[in-house]
């Protein structure tokens, strides 16, 4: 047995009690050991993906019980591949967050480990009880994260994001509950087989499981109609927390895939398919939803959320086809719609610092410091954001338009994505020049008392959010490589299950 | 014994989700405690409803009671039971920073922003 692919999980759950217990009051000590980890981590996701490359599914029996009744973690590129992401966005983010962020509340670093061992734990998981498990673990931390730093507004927001995903954990339970009623497992791969063989009368029971099943992965994506709780959350989160919580709707959008191509795929007999009825529309108006969202935000912070709405539309909606082809196109907008909206999150996170009393309001001001080099890395980032040629959004999106062609919703497709990138670029380039160059021409300057918290350890973490753009841009071709493998590995349903039971 | 289960994870349900929109964050948390009653009723229930029926394996049982609902239950008891006490500590604390207890943000008294420090 593989023991590699217990280790991401593992090393955030041990440095984060050692961070509380141990160099609690040390907050240099405390950032040393939350370097070194997602360091490590990002070690480890490498020599994993290494090893999933050969297209092998590997799993990971904890206390060696037998299978179905064990415990599962499983290992295959899908999973690599997230893993990856996560461990470069959670390295960047501590980067950020250890320029002065992690000062303003306590035990910044520990929660911070403990929501990437739930992220983790929720991509390499192989059994829907650990995955509600692991999703509680991430949420937990979040909560904690999100109102770091305090201030009424924000603790608002925390209330409401708590209470709206402890009602979508309670769905959560009952769909479990439902799918266990009529199955007797709750590991993927056994449901896989048992799913196919429910009999007509139990069916409407199986079906509401999965729908709501559905709805719960919906509201982590931040899906129309159950998206609502995104832009206040995001844009009160503290940035670095923000530009981290960019991962955690792909969390939602990455149980999807899983979940309904292994499960309720084609071979899921009556249930086959159940998703992409309702995934494809609530997709294409979560699309617009988000982009005129970002047409009418009032602040740079609601822009950048509305604009991640947005993107897991466009995200979702390459999902809904169900083919390898749209699937491979949708990892690779997955890839960079994380990494542009964590980077843009950051940059607000610069701005605000800079503008005291003002914040990131969309309002014409006086300029700030280093106005010229954040409104350079908010062009870039923005343009990769909105999908502009020659950054990974515009390749993103023309790979999901291309492998929408058969689709019998083309034309839908074509349309919305089309008219909402116009949308977001109208967006984006009105906050860009109402922040950046309108405050050019007004006389006077935004001072801050002293120097901005956020100095050249900040300018490093978008400057390497910025470079992995370009690298997703550049070697595009090796990336879309490995999604195809990535995509055809997950059609390859029977793969997966053998790995697993056998 | 089935529609009497039937029936008080319906009727546990309706007042959870009716509290839960009262969106005042007292109502709200009790709305949740309910529901997460709801909840684990539901999951105790997906074992099948039995009487007198060994979750063990012995020589004289006729049938067994599925034992994994029961361990799914008392995992969300648990969770449930955390969860429900970090979200009175944030809404205590939201309530006495912000003075409002609405939970719904849109309607926020005046227009605050989160302090930038």
């Amino acid at each position: 047995m593989n023991h590699w692919i217990i280790l991401p999980i593992l090393v955030p759950a041990v440095v984060a009690p050692m961070i509380v217990l141990a160099v609690r009051h040390d907050i240099v000590l405390a950032r040393v050991f939350s370097v070194a980890s997602a360091v490590i981590m990002l070690l480890l996701g490498g020599i994993l993906m290494g090893m999933a490359a050969d297209g092998q599914t590997q799993m990971y029996a904890l206390g060696n019980w037998p299978m179905p009744f064990g415990i599962v973690l499983v290992l295959d590129q899908l999973s690599a591949l997230m893993l990856v992401l996560t461990a470069v966005l959670g390295l960047v983010v501590v980067l950020y967050a250890i320029d002065g962020w992690d000062r303003h509340g306590r035990h910044f670093h520990a929660l911070f480990q403990l929501q990437l061992m739930g992220i983790n734990g929720a991509f390499l998981t192989g059994d829907l009880f650990n995955l509600f498990v692991f999703f509680e673990i991430l949420l937990i931390a979040s909560y904690g994260l999100m109102v770091h730093g305090g201030g009424p507004a924000r603790m608002r927001a925390g209330v409401q994001y708590v209470v709206v995903n402890l009602v979508g954990s309670s769905v959560f339970l009952v769909a479990i509950g439902l799918i266990y009623g009529v199955t007797g497992t709750l590991n993927m791969a056994d449901l896989a087989l048992r799913v196919p063989e429910v009999g007509a009368s139990e069916q409407a029971l199986l079906q509401t499981g999965a729908l709501l099943l559905l709805l719960v992965f919906g509201v982590k994506a931040a899906l129309v109609p159950v998206q609502f709780w995104l832009p206040g959350t995001y844009a009160l989160a503290p940035a670095p927390v923000a530009a981290l919580f960019a991962i955690m709707t792909k969390v939602g959008a990455y149980s999807i895939i899983r979940m309904y191509i292994l499960v309720f795929g084609d071979g899921a007999g009556e249930a086959a398919g159940i998703a992409a009825d309702w995934l494809l529309p609530a997709a294409l108006v979560t699309l617009v939803v988000g982009m005129v969202g970002v047409l009418a935000s009032r602040s740079l912070g609601q822009m950048v959320s509305f604009g991640v709405i947005g993107s897991m539309g466009t995200l979702l909606t390459a999902v809904s086809l169900f083919t390898p082809e749209a699937l491979s196109a949708g990892l690779y907008y997955l890839l960079h719609s994380t990494l542009a909206a964590a980077t843009l999150f950051l940059i607000v996170g610069l701005v605000v610092d800079r503008r005291p009393g003002l914040g990131d309001d969309l309002v014409v001001a006086p300029t700030f410091a280093q106005a010229g080099l954040i409104a350079g890395g908010f062009f870039l980032a923005a343009i990769a954001m909105v999908g502009m040629p020659p950054l990974a959004g515009f390749l993103g999106k023309l790979l999901i338009l291309d492998a929408a062609r058969d689709s019998d919703a083309v034309i839908w497709i074509w349309s919305l994505i089309l008219v909402t990138s116009l949308l977001a670029i109208i967006g984006f380039g009105r906050g860009g020049s109402t922040l950046f160059w309108k405050s050019a021409a007004v006389k006077g300057r935004l001072e801050t008392d002293g120097a901005p918290e956020s100095g050249a350890l900040s300018f490093v973490a978008v400057g390497l959010l910025l470079a992995s753009l370009v690298f997703l841009t550049v070697f595009a071709g090796p990336v879309t490589g490995y999604l195809d493998a990535t995509a055809a590995q997950l059609f390859e349903t029977r793969a997966y299950i053998s790995a697993v039971l056998d | 014994m089935e529609f009497i289960v039937a029936s008080s994870v319906g009727v546990l349900t309706a007042a959870g989700v009716y509290l839960l929109l009262r969106a005042r964050t007292y109502p709200v948390i009790l709305g949740l405690t309910l529901l997460t009653y709801a909840v684990n009723f539901f999951l105790f229930a997906m074992g099948r409803l039995s009487v007198n029926l060994p979750p063990v394996i012995s020589d004289e049982a006729l049938g067994y009671a599925d034992p994994l609902p029961q361990a799914l239950v008392l995992t969300a008891i648990v969770i449930s039971f955390g969860m429900t006490a970090v979200a009175v500590a944030m809404a205590l604390r939201a309530y006495l920073e912000s003075d409002s207890d609405h939970v719904d943000l849109s309607r926020s008294e005046g227009s605050e922003k989160a302090d930038h420090s």
